[in-house]
C-alpha cells in the first residue's frame, strides 16, 4: 500500500517537474523568437553546397531548437529533380539554372570562382585563354614558349569529379581526357602547396582559398582570366568569367519554415561560414 | 590446443565459461573481417553488373565519369611503391636492430630505440606534409615535376622503417642467450654469430616484421596522396608521378556518385585481394620455414 503511494507520489513530482521545465523552455523560446518555428527541412543536391548548407543548418537549428535540417548530397541534378517532385523542400544546385529549369525559384547563397595560379617567382603576369588551353593539353610544355624563363611546365590538374575541375574545363572547353597533367590533386589547399613548392607549376584553384593563402604569405600569385583580375570582389560583382552561383532552389514561392531558412542562409549571420568554406558572399 | 586437451584445466567449471567467452570474442573478430569483405562486394556489385570485372583491367584509361575504369596503372603504382620501399627499409631496419642488440653500448641502444619508437608514432599526414613542402621541391630541382614514384618510395621507406626495426629488434632480443654462449664457445666471430646463429633463430620474427611493413606500405594513403602526383599512368622512370589504389579512393571519394562511387569500392576490393594474397603467401612461407 505504502509502496504504491510512494510510486504515485514520485510520479506526480516527476510530472510536475516536466510540466514546469517545458513551460520554462517554451517561455524562453517565445522570448527569443516570437514566431516559434517547428518542423523538418530536407535539402538534397550538390556535393559542393552540402557542407556549407550543413553548417548553416547547424546554426539555424541552434537558434530554433524545434527545427531539424536534413542535408543530403547527390549532385546538382538530384537537387533539381528532388525540388521539382517535392521529395526535398529545398534543392541545392551549384550552377546557374538552365532556361528549362526556370520554373524553379533560385536563391543564391554564395558564389564560387576559379582562377589559374602560378608560383610567385614565375615572371609571367598573364596568359591568354588559348595559351592556358595549350599548356593543359600538352601543346606547350616549356615556359619559354609563352614568354617565360626556360623550364618544363608542371601541369597541376584536379581529380575526377571535383567541381573546380568541372568549372575550369567548362570555361576553357576542355575535355578531362585531353588534359596532360603531371600532378593530380584533391582539394584546393593541396593545389596551393604544390604550386608554392614548384616555380614551374601551373594550377587552378578556388579564388577564395587562393586569396586566403596569398594574404598568409604563401608564394603563389593569381592570374587574371581574359584580362579580369581574379579577386573575390570581381566574383562578387559577377565580372569574373570563371564563376558560378551556389543556388538553393524551391518549387514554389517559399513560405513559412522554408522562407525563414532561405532568409537566414542569405543573411549576414552566416557570412562567416561562407568565407570559412572559401566561397564568396553574394551581395544582395 | 595443448592447453585445451589437458583434462586438468577443463575440470574447473569457470574455465568452460572462459572458453565460450573467448570463442565468442574470436567469432566477433573474425566476423568483422568477413563483414567488410561482404560490404565491399555488395557496394561494388552495381558497377560490376554494368561493366563487368574484365573492363577494370582492359579499359583504355581511368575516367569514371566518362565510363572508363582501368585500374591496372594504379595497381602497378601501388606495387612499385611497396616493393621499392620494402627493398630499402628491410635491410636498414634489420641491420639497425643488429646494431642496437649486439654492437651499441646499452645507453646508446636505449636512446636509439626510443628515437625509432618516436618515428613510429608520427602521424602519416605529418610525413606527407613534410614530403610535399621539402622533399617534392628538392626532387623537382633534380627532375621536374618532383611529385613522383621516387618521392613516394622515400616517404614510405621512412614510414615503414620503424615497423621492421622494432619488430626485428624484439625478435633478435628473444634469441636464447645459450645460443650466443654456444657460438662464443665455438670461437665464432661476432658477425659470424649473428649471421649463422642469430638470423636463423630469429627468422620467423624477422619475417613477421617484413609482412607488417609490407601491409603498411600497401595501405598507406595520406602521405602517398600528397607526394606521388596522382596521375593515373604506368611510370616510365622513378621521376614519373603515379597514383596508388588507396590514393585513388581518398581523392575521388568525396565527389563520386553512382557507378563512379561503386568503382571506387572495386578498387577497395582489389586492395583487399592484394592483402589477402600477401597474408596467404606469408602463411605458406612461414609453414615451410617451421616444418
Amino acid at each position: 500500500m505504502s509502496k504504491s503511494s510512494q510510486i504515485l507520489a514520485s510520479l506526480a513530482v516527476g510530472l510536475a517537474v516536466c510540466v514546469c521545465l517545458q513551460g520554462c523552455s517554451s517561455a524562453n523560446q517565445a522570448a527569443n523568437n516570437p514566431n516559434k518555428l517547428q518542423g523538418k527541412l530536407v535539402l538534397t543536391g550538390s556535393s559542393t553546397i552540402a557542407p556549407l548548407a550543413a553548417e548553416i543548418g547547424k546554426r539555424f537549428e541552434s537558434e530554433h531548437p524545434g527545427v531539424r535540417i536534413d542535408v543530403q548530397s547527390g549532385g546538382s541534378s538530384r537537387g533539381i529533380t528532388d525540388a521539382r517532385q517535392s521529395v526535398a523542400d529545398i534543392g541545392m544546385v551549384s550552377r546557374a539554372l538552365k532556361p528549362e529549369e526556370k520554373d524553379l525559384k533560385a536563391f543564391a547563397i554564395a558564389r564560387d570562382g576559379v582562377t589559374v595560379i602560378l608560383h610567385k617567382d614565375n615572371p609571367i603576369a598573364s596568359l591568354s585563354d588559348k595559351q592556358i588551353v595549350d599548356i593543359y593539353t600538352g601543346k606547350v610544355t616549356n615556359w619559354k614558349q609563352v614568354g617565360g624563363k626556360d623550364g618544363l611546365i608542371t601541369v597541376v590538374n584536379k581529380a575526377e569529379g571535383r567541381s573546380t575541375l568541372e568549372l575550369f574545363t567548362h570555361y576553357f572547353k576542355l575535355k578531362n581526357t585531353d588534359i596532360k597533367a603531371q600532378v593530380v590533386i584533391g582539394d584546393n589547399e593541396q593545389g596551393i602547396k604544390t604550386v608554392a613548392g614548384n616555380p614551374n607549376a601551373i594550377g587552378y584553384v578556388s579564388i577564395g582559398s587562393a586569396e586566403n593563402s596569398v594574404t598568409n604569405g604563401v608564394s603563389i600569385k593569381l592570374l587574371p582570366v581574359n584580362g579580369i583580375a581574379a579577386t573575390t570582389a570581381n566574383v562578387q560583382n559577377g565580372t569574373f568569367p570563371i564563376s558560378r552561383p551556389l543556388n538553393l532552389v524551391t518549387k514554389t514561392e517559399p513560405q513559412g519554415l522554408t522562407k525563414e531558412f532561405l532568409d537566414f542562409a542569405r543573411s549576414q549571420q552566416v557570412s562567416d561560414i561562407v568565407k570559412k568554406q572559401n566561397f564568396v558572399v553574394v551581395s544582395k | 590446443m595443448t592447453l585445451l586437451k589437458s583434462k586438468t584445466l577443463l575440470s574447473f567449471p569457470n574455465d568452460q565459461w572462459l572458453i565460450w567467452t573467448l570463442r565468442l570474442l574470436a567469432v566477433i573478430a573474425g566476423a568483422i573481417a568477413l563483414l567488410i569483405i561482404i560490404f565491399l562486394i555488395l557496394e561494388s556489385l552495381p558497377v560490376l553488373n554494368h561493366v563487368g570485372l574484365k573492363r577494370f583491367f582492359t579499359d583504355s584509361s581511368w575516367n569514371p565519369t566518362a565510363g572508363l575504369y582501368n585500374l591496372l596503372p594504379m595497381l602497378l603504382g601501388t606495387l612499385l611503391a611497396m616493393v621499392g620501399s620494402v627493398l630499402i627499409a628491410t635491410p636498414i631496419g634489420i641491420l639497425s636492430a643488429v646494431f642496437c642488440q649486439f654492437y651499441a653500448p646499452p645507453v646508446v641502444a636505449r636512446f636509439y630505440r626510443s628515437l625509432i619508437e618516436l618515428l613510429a608514432g608520427i602521424p602519416s599526414v605529418v610525413y606527407g606534409f613534410w614530403g610535399l613542402v621539402v622533399l617534392v621541391p628538392l626532387i623537382a630541382k633534380m627532375h621536374p615535376p618532383g611529385a613522383s614514384l621516387l618521392a613516394g618510395v622515400a616517404i614510405l621507406t621512412v614510414m615503414i622503417l620503424p615497423t621492421i626495426a622494432l619488430v626485428a629488434d624484439a625478435s633478435l632480443a628473444k634469441v636464447p642467450t645459450s645460443y650466443l654462449q654456444g657460438a662464443a664457445a665455438l670461437g665464432l666471430s661476432r658477425w659470424g654469430t649473428i649471421y649463422k646463429v642469430v638470423f636463423p633463430a630469429a627468422k620467423s620474427g624477422l619475417f613477421t616484421g617484413l609482412i607488417l611493413e609490407t601491409g603498411r606500405a600497401i595501405g598507406e594513403t595520406m602521405a602517398i596522396l600528397m607526394v606521388c602526383g596522382n596521375v593515373v599512368q604506368v611510370p616510365k622512370s622513378i621521376f614519373d608521378p603515379i597514383r596508388t589504389l588507396t590514393a585513388n579512393i581518398a581523392l575521388e571519394m568525396a565527389y563520386a556518385t553512382g557507378d563512379h562511387r561503386s568503382a571506387l569500392f572495386v578498387s577497395g576490393l582489389v586492395l583487399m585481394v592484394m592483402i589477402v594474397l600477401l597474408v596467404a603467401v606469408a602463411e605458406v612461407i612461414s609453414q615451410n620455414s617451421t616444418s
